[in-house]
């Protein structure tokens, strides 16, 4: 199946049929709700502190529950009315909606959030799907207006689904130019399925310290690495190399068995001089 | 849309606005809503508010605060009552907010603020 944003715009591809598929399938609920779990976990807010987090494409609102159910108060913005729809629907009374473009930057007040989360929202922003759009410009805009709102000492965990190597780079080459340090945190990197990718920004004011990545004990190499291993041992194929002292050991035997005479072997034979003499 | 949204929302991705702030609320339906009282939220909120905005907003919908954070609202749990009923409890379900600088409408609907812009608007 080819991937969704090359279907339509967000704003068409999340339409009412899309979005009920976020309330009725049960599968796309519990992955999406363990990847917030996980942004959040990566996010490490100080404990027992009820902070407030702005989540970037939070949908139909499953990131928005993961938030609450941590104890936090939310503020999500999406482009899809219908996901909207859905997430009201949902029981949820700590956080509020916005109708909003992530391209078009975010319309907050400087500092107010304590973190973001952002879940399979950020590789949209990666086309044009307008002839006015410039995903460059828009990334900009996104991560200059984020870290603008976000408090200092705060950290953005965006889980995405890049396509290739040059979307990452165009990503995190935006992010740094905002101003955030950080990088790419990958989970499960052995496993094309459980395959997870997360950007985790800081924001200046905390050392940055990356959070481990996961990693599935089954998934291990099985093989053991041999890189090191000694290869001196093995025989080398074919006849010894010239001027050697195999070469000559074995010259010196040819000649002992034709009868003729031959000096005796000993450890200087085939010994270079030294270079003192 | 909560008036704790609204103490942070701005319309600076608007083209030539440099602050945007506050955006000016018309309120066509306006819905109470009973939301947890947690003190430690609304003590480690009121820092972040805009309090001159917020108290300002919140008499249009009938609450009054002070004009001034009073020095001891953490320890004043009426005060930081009112303060959550104000933050939290008040639902603009329709209506407008306004851009201060451009007159442009951001329209509400089912409580969700529409701060979408076209694209000759932005920067």
């Amino acid at each position: 199946m080819s991937r969704p944003e090359y279907q339509a715009p967000p704003e068409f591809y999340y339409n009412d049929e899309e979005a009920r598929k976020y309330t009725r399938n049960s599968r796309i609920m519990e992955v999406q709700y363990q990847l917030s779990e996980r942004a959040l976990e990566i996010l490490a807010l100080p404990e027992g502190i009820k902070a407030h987090i702005l989540d970037l494409g939070c949908g139909s609102g499953l990131s928005a529950a993961a938030i609450e159910e941590a104890g936090h108060s939310w503020v999500g913005v999406d482009i899809s009315p219908s996901m909207l729809d859905v997430a009201k629907e949902r029981d949820l009374e700590k956080g509020d909606l916005i109708l909003g473009d992530l391209g078009q930057g975010l319309p907050f007040r400087p500092g107010t959030f304590d973190g973001a989360i952002s879940i399979s929202a950020l590789q949209w922003l990666c086309n044009a799907d307008k002839k006015s759009h410039n995903p460059v410009a828009r990334l900009k805009q996104l991560f200059t207006s984020l870290y603008s709102c976000l408090a200092r000492g705060s950290k953005a965990v965006f889980q995405f689904y890049p396509e290739d190597d040059k979307q990452v780079e165009l990503i995190t080459t935006q992010a740094m130019r905002a101003g955030f340090t950080g990088g790419l945190l990958v989970d499960y990197p052995n496993s094309s399925k459980a395959k997870k990718v997360y950007l985790v920004l800081f924001t200046g004011g905390i050392d940055p310290v990356m959070p481990k990545p996961l990693v599935n004990e089954h998934e291990l190499p099985s093989a053991v690495s041999n890189i090191n291993r000694k290869m001196k041992n093995k025989p080398v194929r074919g006849k010894p190399a010239k001027k050697s002292r195999e070469w000559i050991l074995a010259k010196k035997e040819r000649r002992r068995r034709q009868g003729k005479e031959v000096r005796e072997d000993t450890k200087y034979t085939g010994r270079k001089r030294s270079g003192k003499f | 849309m909560k008036l704790l949204t609204h103490n942070m929302l701005t319309s600076r991705c608007l083209k030539g606005v440099t602050n945007g702030y506050p955006l000016k609320i018309v309120a066509n339906e306006v819905k109470t809503e009973n939301v947890d009282y947690n003190s430690e939220f609304i003590a480690r909120v009121i820092p972040k508010v805009d309090w001159k905005v917020l108290s300002s907003t919140a008499s249009d919908f009938g609450v009054s605060l002070p004009e001034e954070p009073p020095a001891d609202i953490e320890s004043n749990e009426d005060m930081l009552r009112k303060v959550h009923h104000a933050l939290l409890e008040i639902e603009i379900t329709q209506g407008d907010l306004i851009c201060p600088e451009t007159g442009r409408k951001f329209p509400i609907k089912q409580g969700i603020p529409n701060m979408l812009c076209n694209e000759d608007e932005v920067k």
